[in-house]
């Protein structure tokens, strides 16, 4: 079996807040105030195998960003560890460091928020490969010159100003900028939800043209599924800062298992879909900084009971590829035992 | 029937030191009574400054410069600022993307509410405050009475989209304007908030213009459709004829263009370019320099026309067999 180019492993994220000096002192009479900490991702193992576009979807607030982050490196984990080719990434030192925080490149929601406004397209994709040796000064110009073709932008724009581009030609801005270290693995955060329709589909040819060009590999997050089942080859579903679900496109959208990924794919509102009736899934996602006790979706979930109430579900293996966090999978189980057991007539 | 709302030929330009900005250019339509019509387009099509335009909330540099908005047949371009106080969130009402942009955060929700529903009617303070409480309710917010206390920002995302809801819905106003209601809602909240605005629309028999980029979203709520590319409305009709058989090659372009158009993996098929900038569109059709239908006759400006119940901009639109 392959190694994964990167693989969580029981990984966990919390930020906490510090009490500050009127809370520590209102503790020193009793008030009993406690630091408050979000469990944005909560012991989650997902391995990503070279060449693989993951989708990882879920609504806000549910910690998929804050995993991509950390697969990515630029965020330590709380808890567990991140394995890089096989290696923990806090193992990592000098060169094999380096070379790794190249690799792994992100690509964010707003361009704009992220593209230095006082800096020239050249030096922005510019900057990186010159500063790491990858290309010397005076070749930079043509290296990017290249690298923007490739992307779909047009050469004679590279000294121009991000603000004098549309936000599709931005996004193009900043795929070059990650693409300009040689990365193998591209971590891209709600790239194209900020997109029209018809620019959207360009970008997402783009990066799958790039993925077969330079070998590249995705974790791709997003909260839209129609785009996840286009272009991934895994989707893994989370809540809450949990994973409930991961299976292929093909699985997921026709069987899904967890009540969760079943009322995200029905309550997809599709052109195909016209004057539908809305069945909804009640409740709110609840506040990460209490979630409920057991399985975090229970208070919207129509078939929970007693069990799911108390008891953590954990991942178990629906077929194959395809995994779910349910304590109906056990009901299912004990079903389809009984069934077999029953002699036939 | 007679429509609730007959806006012909509107033009609202904005005299930018760039040039005259053409936001819409020539719009015309109409909304029928208890009528949910969806209005699309990609950013920059003019579909929020429509929105704007009935409401007279258009602000300088930008203008309405022609054309005539008539509600329940009174032009409402012809009314005074007082007079249109007195129909701008009473009569017609409107939603915005962002809630936390419109409601007042220093103020509680229940001082907003019973302000917005003395501005209106003479009534005393206790009634303002249970009409209020009502609202709350009507729109599915638990225990509405103590909500009145909160403030926007004790609420989440699709909670304040409630309270919007609810804040519009006070005067049971004829026609509700959405502009992208849903937009930064997950998709389970998004569900909840269709579906509570579906039903109190047709509890209370409103008409609903429901501006959005999102072709699902529209299919599923609306009964019209009107397509808008570069300040023009260019093509209008049932949802089920529009979104089945488009005419207009921009219509079918932005349908191909979903993932769900093509089988997975394939390539998407987006259209090709991008939309002119609105200080410098073509002559004739806007569309046609990414049409590949496109001949030297669209260097014309295409008349509107109606075919079957259906409105388009195109002298080459695509035909499809009449059953």
């Amino acid at each position: 079996m392959t190694t994964p180019l990167v693989e969580a492993v029981d990984v966990s994220r919390r930020f906490s807040r510090k009490l500050d000096y009127a809370e520590k002192i209102a503790n020193l009479f009793g008030a009993g105030l406690e630091e408050k900490t979000v469990h944005a991702v909560d012991e989650v193992n997902l391995a990503v195998y070279p060449g693989e576009v993951v989708g990882l979807v879920g609504e806000s607030g549910c910690g998929k960003s804050t995993l991509g982050r950390v697969m990515a490196g630029i965020m330590p984990a709380s808890g567990g560890e991140v394995r890089w080719k096989g290696r923990p990434l806090t193992s990592l030192q000098g060169d094999d460091k380096r070379a790794m925080r190249l690799s792994a490149q992100m690509i964010f929601q707003d361009p704009m928020s992220t593209l230095n406004p006082r800096k020239r397209v050249i030096d922005l994709i510019g900057e990186a490969p010159r500063v790491h040796g990858i290309v010397k000064g005076r070749e930079v110009r043509d290296y990017v010159a290249s690298l923007a073709e490739r992307v779909g932008l047009d050469a004679s724009y590279l000294d121009r100003y991000p603000h004098q581009f549309s936000g599709g030609q931005r996004q193009r801005i900043g795929i070059a900028r990650a693409l300009a270290v040689k990365p193998k693995l591209l971590v891209c955060d709600e790239s194209v939800a900020a997109l029209d329709v018809s620019i959207q589909a360009q970008i997402l040819n783009l990066f799958m043209d790039l993925k077969r060009e330079f070998g590249l590999t995705y974790l791709f997050i997003s909260h839209d599924l129609g785009v996840v089942k286009h272009i991934c080859d895994r989707v893994v579903v989370m809540y809450l800062g949990r994973v409930v679900e991961s299976a292929t496109p093909d699985e997921l959208f026709d069987d899904p298992k967890h009540p969760y990924t079943q009322a995200l794919i029905r309550e997809l509102p599709t052109v195909a879909d016209r004057h539908r009736i809305f069945t909804p899934i009640k409740g709110e996602i609840p506040s990460p900084l209490h979630p409920p006790p057991g399985c975090h979706f229970h208070p919207r979930c129509p078939k929970a009971f007693d069990r799911c109430r108390v008891e953590r579900p954990v991942l178990k293996q629906n077929a194959v590829g395809h995994v779910s966090a349910c304590h109906l999978n056990d009901l299912a189980a004990i079903e389809t035992k009984n069934a077999t057991a029953e002699p036939a007539i | 029937m007679t429509p609730i709302l007959e806006v012909k030929n509107l033009s609202t330009h904005f005299m930018t030191r760039r040039g005259v900005l053409k936001a819409i250019d020539d719009v015309s339509f109409a909304v029928g009574q208890k009528e949910i019509v969806g209005l699309v387009g990609e950013s920059g099509s003019g579909k929020s400054i429509t929105g704007f335009s009935i409401l007279g909330l258009v602000d300088p540099p930008g203008r309405v410069v022609s054309g005539q908005i008539l509600f329940k047949g009174e032009d409402l371009l012809k009314l005074s600022p007082a007079a249109m106080r007195t129909i701008r969130g009473k009569r017609i009402a409107m939603i915005f993307q962002d809630p936390m942009m419109t409601l007042n955060p220093v103020l509680s929700i229940g001082t907003q509410m019973i302000e917005t529903v003395l501005a209106h009617g003479k009534v005393s303070r206790a009634e303002a405050w249970a009409r209020s409480r009502d609202a709350l309710g009507l729109v599915g917010i638990p225990s509405p009475e103590e909500r009145l206390d909160a403030y926007p920002h004790q609420f989440s995302g699709g909670m304040r989209q409630r309270v919007a809801i609810a804040i519009a819905l006070l005067h049971r106003p004829d026609l509700i304007i959405a502009d992208e209601p849903t937009t930064a809602l997950d998709v389970t909240i998004q569900s909840q908030i269709l579906f509570e605005i579906k039903r109190l629309a047709a509890e209370f028999g409103m008409a609903l213009i429901w501006i959005s980029h999102d072709l699902g979203v529209v299919a599923a709520l609306a009964d019209r459709i009107m397509v808008m590319y570069a300040g023009k409305i260019v093509e209008a009709g049932q949802v089920d004829g529009v979104l089945t058989e488009p005419r207009h090659p921009y219509t079918s372009g932005l349908l191909s263009a979903v993932p769900a158009a093509v089988p997975r993996g394939e390539p998407l098929r987006p259209i090709p370019g991008f939309a002119p900038s609105p200080l410098s569109r073509p002559s004739g059709c806007a569309f046609r320099d990414r049409c590949a239908r496109a001949t030297d006759v669209c260097a014309t400006e295409p008349m509107p026309e109606i075919a079957a119940g259906r409105e388009f901009r195109c002298f080459h639109p695509h035909l499809w067999s009449v059953a």
